[in-house]
Formats: structure tokens, C-alpha cells, sequence
């Protein structure tokens, strides 16, 4: 039992004693990337098929471990291997043969594998792989332009280990706050730091707590926000894979703030690896006294409990995640009352996001002045960014707020593939709006995002090349909202389902003068009119795509054209005749035989059977294939 | 109790602390639009329809849960209240089966009027029809899904009300309907039928079967206490050529916009050929009509005897709940008092 911080440092001491010795007595450590990207892509074949190998050779000096997620999703599976008094070696894309030949030769022979490493030649050309050098970590791009708070120990520790926590300082805040700090002084800390909610809407959490802190003492709450929604976002997954002692020892700190005795994790079903972790989590914190009565011999008491959500997007916003919990339907509730004076059970509530729990022991730890020395003028500090769709590093990004997204995209995301033309990029999820490449030099932070029309939101940053059709990105988005609406308000209820209406239209070249106007006026209704956030920021993802890529809408209703070639009903395959070489391929790869052609004849696509799949335009060995 | 200063249009009055906006504006005279709201009922504030603009503040506020404060300045009706109610309007006209030729709701329905009102004559809008189907499971009233606002009403009413937890909300988004657990119909529900849901729905959604058969402008409503138990809950007799055709719950002080299935449905008793209209005296076993003379001195003559001949316990009291609390009285008093017997009771045990 850790009951003083003389306990937590005796503790923190024989942990880094127990991996001194490990280090000492093994010849090498190997740690598998096991968050749910990392066994989505194979981790458990590749970890299974370490051990084997190790147990073929009859090694037995060495550890095999689990991690969480470091962030670099492209590269998964990830392995990391340890070879005392030598540099880290990061594989990427590791397969089971992979694994062996790793063992064979890295393990056994000594000598990394460079041309599969991360931090070696694994993301160069392959004529340079070969001759590249395994480099620290931070010479890599993708880890260079980062700075982890949040994900601090992420793919560092094994999440399953409150010891390794410990090693990292673990704890070390929540100590500091109850044995030395008073409530107030916890919360002036937290405001000095101009920490800003990281769930989406940017209020200040000092500020926040304040509001809980003081109404009357009695029963309050404390609950984290762990229903992450937005497609293409898996920020605070990774945290509560990789690091989930970070959330309770951040939710504890808040808890001694506002004078709360239990807090609730609403984490969404989904994500059952970060559920597993955090309950053990919670059960070691327990176990070792940091959960329950009399904390660090305090009087201060507090309790955490999971509370599983069924998957409703719309129990992201905190009043209906509120219902939630209380068993109630997910929906929201008028504000005010404000969860901090009226909120679970009517009683104070807290509730902050995952991203913003993980990111106050390090501020209790090494000060406020330290995080507001990192970030812009109001938005301190860092953000995870979960990068997707048309970049090259997809994964996660920890950057310093104020980063330019030309640096997010280029510099850490390694630009986009193909070298096709970036053309902007999507923030905040279905909640925010897109940018477009005019603004890429725009430093990011919430007022930046704000004057473009868009949000920070969590974290979701989907990034769009030439090929994407930016009308039917919208529908995309919309059609999200409009399916987690939850049906409680008409505008929301109907109003969404009427623009998808109008929408669907429009990519299948139905639309009609007129709908642009229509689409942008109930958007603006929707968003004025709606009950709780969801509807207030749905129409958002159409608004924006119109204020930037108007003339993308107008040619979809006036023309019938699009011009990203996505929308299947706006574009036709056409064999050029002249440059057809008769050679037959588009027609035996065509799934529903619809070319036809012979060697005399050019082929020809029969339009009214095809399907507009594109395997013709892909097999054309001449490129004689075009939308048109 | 606090007393605040608040000005609305205008006007200055005098509200007590924890008024909302609506209650306030109701003291004023001035009519603001709800669908959702209803007296008794927590205010949720969904439909989005009676907002109303206060000074100083960002946004537009719903008036049904927003509290007057002091020195508040409200403005209830403007271009951009007048269009954003407007816009409500036509979001749930697009999702509405608009029948209102046939509808039993019409001149009542509150989405009618409001329609009018704000000049949405003809939608712009149409949502998909979803396949739901109507319930007339119920002996007294039917539903029609395609009908609802979602006002949820009679949801709150259900629940929070008459606490029979029969009606939910089923689904979500747009597929948000309400119903029975399961999508049971009516009749195999826990409904007890005491039709508060029908006497709260806004529109035509749920309507007594009654209620074919009249419309709004051709009735006539009588305020009257309801026979059927002593709570004395008030109601309104809703009157077509002279006959009852259906009831309405009033605010009386008993039941507050209540009422039971007694009062709600069993009026017909009012015409029914069975009753009676006469006093009845059995003359060699056949019952034959009398005048009341006749029967009260029949009923005084043997009541003497009895009491002459065996005592005043030999005779019993029994009372019905369909009278008053004070002809109840007086008929204990009677009993105890004139024939001089504790024997009496009454029916009361709805």
C-alpha cells in the first residue's frame, strides 16, 4: 500500500530497480505495439511468433513485452527492439517471418535489420534502404516535429503496469496536490496553465472546475468524457490503451479540486482493449491505496467507476452522456443548468475529455509556466491530431498548439501519397469544417480554426487530395449526423435529413437551381435553432465545403459534372479511341462484360451497363482509359 | 420571496424570483407559441418554438425554461424570432402527414395554427414517409405515427404524470417515434386508457375515435365536475347538437389537466336507452316508473317501519362515489343523525 509520498518513491524505486536488473541480466527487450491499431494489423501473430522463435533458438534472455500505441498507425504492426547499450530499433510493418528474421538477426546476429527499421531505412526509397543508418527516434520525421505530454507514455510503458507509471513519475502530481495544495491552489494552477478543454469545445478547464468548486460542498461528480465519436479520431482511444494511470490520476487531481469523492469513466463499448486497461487501471490504483479512502493518508476518498456507452455518437455531448450514465435515454438536456452546478443525478459534475485528464499531472508536476510556455497566445500546450485519409504517416500526432498544418501535413505526415495535390483538410469531425490549401500556413489553435469556419473539435484531422470530391465529403459527413441525431429537436431531427435529402440528390445530379441556396439557409437555421451541439455544428462540414469550394457545388447542379470524379452518377469511363490499342484487357477485367471491342475495332464501354467500378481504367495498360 | 423587475415589449412588471420568461409573458397578455411546453410538466425546451429574444444575450432563448432575471429586457416578437419559428414550422410540416381535410384535429391543432400564423402555406420540404403504422388497438383512441411532432407530451404526461410508463420514444434521428416498449401496440401494453396522451397531443396524432365526428367550430365545451368519484376533478363536456361527444380535462385544483379513463371516455352513460330516467317502485315484483313523491314517501313510509319494527341498525346506508363529497356528507349525516345508524358506507374505491 502507497500511503505516503515516501511510500510512492520507495515503490517508484523498486520498480526502476526491477527494470535495472531486467535490463541487466537480458540481452535484449522487445515491445509489440499492441493498442487496438497495432492487433488490427497483426500484433498478436507477430508477437506469438517472437516468442516462438525465441523458444526455437533457445533464448531465453529475453523480454517480450506489450505497449500501447505509439502513433505511427501506417507503420503497424510496430516492434521495438531494446539492445543494451545500443540505439532503440523501431520496425515497421513487421510480419511473423519479419518477427523470426528479426530475432535470427538482430537478436542472435546482433545486427538491426536497417532497411525494415522506422528509425532506419523502412520509410526511405529502397535504393537507399540498404545504406541507412538506424538514427534516435527523433531524427525521424514523424517523432521529430512532436512534443508528448498527453502521449507521453504512450508506446513507452506497458499500460498494464502501474509500476512503469510509477517510473515515469506516476502519481508523483496527485501526492503533490493532496499533501501540499489546497483545492483553490490546484485550480489556480490549472488556469495559470490556460489548459483548454481538448473534447472539442475549448473552454478553460481551471475555469471549469472553479464553477464545481464552488457551489455548495456536498455530493459532486467527476466524470471523463472517454466516447470518442468522430470518425477518424482515436486520440483518447490510444491514451487509455497506452496510458490509462494517467487518466485516473488526472481525474483524481480534479476530483480533490472540485471536492468530488467519485467520478465515472464513460468510455464507449467499442473500445474493449481500452475498457480491459482502464479497468486494471483502476483495480492496481486501488490495490496500492491511490483509489479509495484516505489517499496518500489524506482525508480525501475517491472512487472510479466505467460506464460502458451503446455506441450513440450524440452521448459524446455532456448532458446526454449525463443520461447516459444515469441509465436514462442518451440525449441532451437545455443548458443551463450547466453540468458544474446541475449535472449527474442534479448534483455538480465535471466532465472533461480524456485528452484533457491525461494532460494535468504534467502540469501539477512541472508547472504551469512550463505548459504556457508551449503553444500560441490562447491555446497552451499541445494537441493530439489523429491523421487520416490522403497522408502518408497516418497516425497520431502530438503537436505543439500554434504548429502550422503545412509542418502537420508535410513535416510529420510525410505529405500526400501518390504526390497527388492536397487540396484541404477536414478538423474537428463532422462538427468542424475543412480548410483549404490556401491556408496551410495557418498556425493551429482555437482561434485560428474559428476564424476559418472550423474547430479544433478532438483532434480528427482528415486531410483531402485533388481526387476527393469536397460535395461528397459533405454528404459523408452529413449523412453521419444525420443517422446519431438523436430526435429530440426538430431542426436537428428533420433538418439534417432534409439537407442529406437535398445532398444525395445533388452527387446523383438531380439537384436543381436553387438547392445551394436552400442547403446554405437551413444549414444556418440548423445551426441557430438546435438544441445541443450536435445539431448546432452539423451543418457545418456543408457550410464550410460551400464557402470554399463553391464552384465544386455549382458544377454538381448545374452541370451534372464532378470533377474529383467520385460521384459515380456525374462522370462516365470513356475509352479514347484513338489511343485504344485494341489490346482487350479492360474487357476481360470489366465484372459485368460491358466493353466490347475486337482487333480491328477500338473498344467501347457500354454506359448504360456499367457499373463505373474502374477496374477497366486501372487495367488500361495505355492509359487510354479516362472519366470523363 | 424575491421580487424581479423585468420588461417584456415594453411592459414593466413585477415577477416573482424563479418565473420562467413564458409565465412572465403570460402575465403580460402576451401569447407566445409552444408546442412542447405544458403546464405541470418539466419545461425541456425541444421543439425549439417559443423563443424569444432577451437583451445583452448571444443567442435567442427558449422562453419555457429560461428564468426572468433582474432588470431583464425581453422582445417576443421580431424578424429573426419571426423566422427562426418559421423555420421550426416548416421542419415539422415536412415531416407531417398533412391531411388536414379529413383530420379530426383540425381547428384545434396547434401545428395548424402556428402554420397559419407564420405564413407556411406550402412546404418546401418533404421528408420520406417512414413505414409506421397506425395503432387503433385502443378501444377509445387511435394513433398515427405520421401525425406526431415529437412534442413528447404525452410521453412526459405518461411518465411523469399518470406514472403508467406506458409511451417511450422508440428509435432515433428521424426514425424517432413514440410507442410501446417493443412497438407493442396499445392494446397489449400496460395503457390503462385514461387518455391524458390524447388530451395533451398538440395535433391529430392522438385523437379520440370520438373525434370524427366533430369538428373544433361545431362544439360547444361546458366547464363540469366529473361524477364519477369524489376528487372532483374539473372537465370540460365537449357538446355537438346538444349531446356530449367527448370530454376534456380542465386545470381544476384537484386534478390539474387530468383525468382519469372514467372521465375521459365513459360519458356515454348520458344517452345510453338502458338509463333511467324516472324513479322505479316495485309494485307486485314488476319495477314501475314513478314520480318522486311517490318514491321518496315510499322510501320514508318503510324506512319508519323498519326502524319502528326492528331498530335503526336493521337499516344500512350504502352511497355512491358519483356524488359530491358534500351529498355524501349530508347522506352519513342522515343516516347517523335522522335514522340513527353507524351503518353507512360508500362505493368510493375507484
Amino acid at each position: 500500500m502507497i500511503r505516503t509520498l515516501q511510500d510512492l518513491k520507495e515503490f517508484q524505486e523498486r520498480q526502476e530497480e526491477r527494470l535495472r536488473q531486467q535490463e541487466a541480466t537480458t540481452r535484449a527487450q522487445i515491445f509489440v505495439g499492441m493498442g487496438t491499431c497495432g492487433i488490427a494489423a497483426g500484433a498478436q501473430d507477430v508477437y506469438d511468433a517472437i516468442c516462438d522463435e525465441l523458444k526455437k533458438r533457445n533464448i531465453e534472455d529475453v523480454v517480450v513485452a506489450q505497449t500501447g500505441c505509439i502513433g505511427f498507425c501506417a507503420q503497424e504492426p510496430l516492434a521495438e527492439v531494446n539492445l543494451p547499450g545500443s540505439q532503440k530499433v523501431l520496425y515497421g510493418h513487421v510480419d511473423p517471418e519479419k518477427a523470426r528474421e528479426i530475432v535470427a538477426q538482430h537478436i542472435e546476429g546482433g545486427k538491426a535489420v536497417s532497411q525494415w527499421a522506422v528509425n532506419g531505412g523502412g520509410m526511405l526509397a529502397e535504393e537507399l534502404q540498404a545504406e541507412a543508418q538506424i538514427v534516435d527516434y527523433n531524427e525521424v520525421p514523424f517523432f521529430k516535429h512532436q512534443v508528448r505530454i498527453a502521449l507521453r507514455n504512450c508506446g513507452v510503458i506497458n499500460p498494464e503496469s502501474l509500476g512503469e507509471y510509477t517510473v515515469r513519475d506516476g502519481y508523483r502530481s496527485l501526492a503533490k496536490v493532496l499533501t501540499e495544495m489546497t483545492p483553490a491552489e490546484v485550480i489556480e494552477e490549472i488556469k495559470k496553465s490556460g489548459l483548454r478543454g481538448r473534447g472539442g469545445g475549448g473552454f478553460s478547464t481551471g475555469t471549469k472546475w472553479d464553477f464545481a468548486h464552488k457551489q455548495p460542498p456536498g455530493q459532486k461528480y467527476i466524470v471523463c468524457n472517454a466516447d470518442e465519436g468522430d470518425p477518424g479520431a482515436f486520440m483518447d482511444r490510444s491514451i487509455l490503451e497506452g496510458d490509462p494511470h494517467s487518466v485516473v490520476e488526472g481525474m483524481a487531481i480534479g476530483a480533490y479540486a472540485i471536492g468530488a469523492n467519485k467520478g465515472y469513466v464513460y468510455c464507449r463499448a467499442e473500445y474493449p482493449i481500452a475498457v480491459k486497461r482502464l479497468n486494471l487501471a483502476i483495480s492496481q490504483a486501488k490495490e496500492q491505496g491511490l483509489l479509495g479512502k484516505n489517499i496518500f493518508g489524506t482525508d480525501f476518498e475517491f472512487d472510479l467507476e466505467v460506464r460502458l456507452g451503446a455506441g450513440a455518437f450524440v452521448c459524446g455531448e455532456e448532458t446526454a452522456l449525463l443520461a447516459s450514465i444515469e441509465g436514462e435515454r442518451g440525449e441532451p438536456r437545455l443548458r443551463p443548468p450547466y453540468p458544474a452546478v446541475s449535472g449527474l443525478w442534479g448534483k455538480p459534475t465535471i466532465i472533461n475529455n480524456v485528452e484533457t485528464f491525461a494532460n494535468i499531472a504534467p502540469i501539477i508536476n512541472k508547472g504551469s509556466g512550463w505548459f504556457g510556455s508551449i503553444g500560441s497566445d490562447n491555446s497552451k500546450g499541445t494537441k493530439v491530431f489523429a491523421l487520416a485519409g490522403e497522408i502518408n504517416n497516418i497516425g497520431l500526432a502530438e503537436i505543439p498548439m500554434g504548429t502550422t498544418l503545412r509542418e502537420v501535413i508535410y513535416d510529420i505526415g510525410g505529405g500526400v501519397p501518390e504526390g497527388k495535390r492536397f487540396k484541404g483538410a477536414q478538423t474537428g469531425g463532422p462538427s468542424g469544417g475543412c480548410i483549404p490549401a490556401e491556408y496551410l500556413d495557418t498556425p493551429i489553435d482555437y482561434d485560428n480554426l474559428a476564424k476559418l469556419g472550423t474547430i479544433m473539435g478532438s483532434g480528427g484531422l482528415i486531410i483531402m487530395a485533388e481526387d476527393t470530391c469536397m460535395v461528397d465529403l459533405a454528404r459523408f459527413f452529413l449523412d453521419f449526423t444525420q443517422e446519431e441525431s438523436c430526435g429530440k429537436c426538430p431542426p436537428c431531427r428533420v433538418g439534417t435529413t432534409v439537407m442529406l435529402d437535398m445532398l444525395n440528390r445533388i452527387v446523383e445530379g438531380k439537384g436543381e437551381a436553387g438547392d445551394l441556396e436552400k442547403l446554405e439557409e437551413l444549414g444556418k437555421n440548423i445551426k441557430a435553432a438546435s438544441l445541443c451541439g450536435l445539431g448546432q455544428t452539423a451543418p457545418n462540414p456543408v457550410l464550410s465545403t460551400m464557402r470554399y469550394f463553391r464552384e465544386e457545388y455549382e458544377e454538381h447542379v448545374r452541370d451534372k459534372k464532378c470533377r474529383a470524379g467520385v460521384c459515380t452518377a456525374l462522370f462516365q469511363y470513356y475509352i479514347i479511341p484513338e489511343k485504344c490499342k485494341r489490346c482487350g484487357i479492360c474487357a476481360k477485367v470489366c465484372p459485368v462484360q460491358c466493353i466490347s471491342g475486337d482487333r480491328k475495332t477500338p473498344y467501347v464501354i457500354d454506359q448504360d451497363l456499367c457499373i463505373k467500378c474502374g477496374a477497366c481504367m486501372e487495367a488500361c495498360p495505355f492509359d487510354s482509359i479516362i472519366k470523363r | 420571496m424575491q421580487m424581479l423587475n423585468v420588461t417584456i415589449d415594453g411592459q414593466r412588471l413585477q415577477v416573482k424570483e424563479g418565473t420562467t420568461i413564458l409565465e412572465a409573458c403570460e402575465l403580460t397578455g402576451v401569447e407566445i407559441p409552444t408546442l412542447c411546453y405544458l403546464k405541470h410538466l418539466a419545461p425541456e425546451g425541444s421543439c425549439r418554438m417559443c423563443v424569444v429574444e432577451v437583451k445583452g444575450a448571444r443567442d435567442l432563448k427558449v422562453s419555457c425554461a429560461t428564468m426572468c432575471d433582474e432588470g431583464m429586457e425581453v422582445v417576443t416578437m421580431n424578424e429573426k424570432i419571426y423566422a427562426w419559428r418559421r423555420f421550426i414550422i416548416e421542419m415539422l410540416l415536412a415531416d407531417h402527414h398533412i391531411d388536414c381535410f379529413s383530420c379530426s384535429d383540425t381547428g384545434q391543432c396547434k401545428l395548424y395554427q402556428y402554420a397559419l400564423d407564420y405564413g407556411v402555406n406550402e412546404p418546401r420540404f418533404k421528408v420520406e414517409a417512414r413505414d409506421w403504422e397506425k395503432d387503433e388497438s385502443n378501444k377509445f383512441f387511435d394513433y398515427d405515427p405520421h401525425k406526431c411532432i415529437l412534442c413528447r407530451r404525452c410521453v412526459r404526461v405518461c411518465n411523469e404524470r399518470q406514472n403508467n410508463h406506458t409511451l417511450s420514444l422508440n428509435g432515433r434521428g428521424i426514425d424517432t417515434v413514440v410507442g410501446m416498449p417493443f412497438n407493442e401496440l396499445f392494446i397489449d401494453s400496460n395503457c390503462v386508457s385514461c387518455g391524458n396522451c390524447v388530451s395533451v397531443c398538440p395535433t391529430g396524432a392522438l385523437s379520440t375515435k370520438s373525434s370524427k365526428h366533430y369538428r373544433a367550430w361545431e362544439v360547444t365545451k361546458t366547464r363540469t365536475t366529473c361524477s364519477y368519484c369524489a376528487v372532483g376533478c374539473q372537465m370540460d363536456l365537449v357538446v355537438k347538437k346538444g349531446k356530449v361527444v367527448g370530454v376534456e380535462p380542465a386545470d381544476g385544483h384537484s386534478n390539474k389537466g387530468l383525468l382519469c379513463v372514467k372521465g375521459k371516455f365513459a360519458y356515454k352513460f348520458i344517452d345510453h336507452p338502458d338509463r333511467l330516467t324516472t324513479p322505479l317502485i316495485r309494485k307486485d315484483g314488476v319495477l314501475e316508473p314513478a314520480s318522486w313523491d311517490e318514491a321518496l314517501d315510499c322510501v320514508v313510509d318503510n324506512l319508519q317501519r323498519i326502524k319502528a319494527e326492528s331498530g335503526p341498525d336493521a337499516i344500512a346506508g350504502f352511497s355512491s362515489s358519483r356524488t359530491t363529497n358534500e351529498d355524501n356528507y349530508a347522506f352519513m349525516k342522515m343516516m347517523r343523525a335522522a335514522i340513527g345508524t353507524n351503518n353507512v358506507d360508500n362505493c368510493a374505491r375507484v
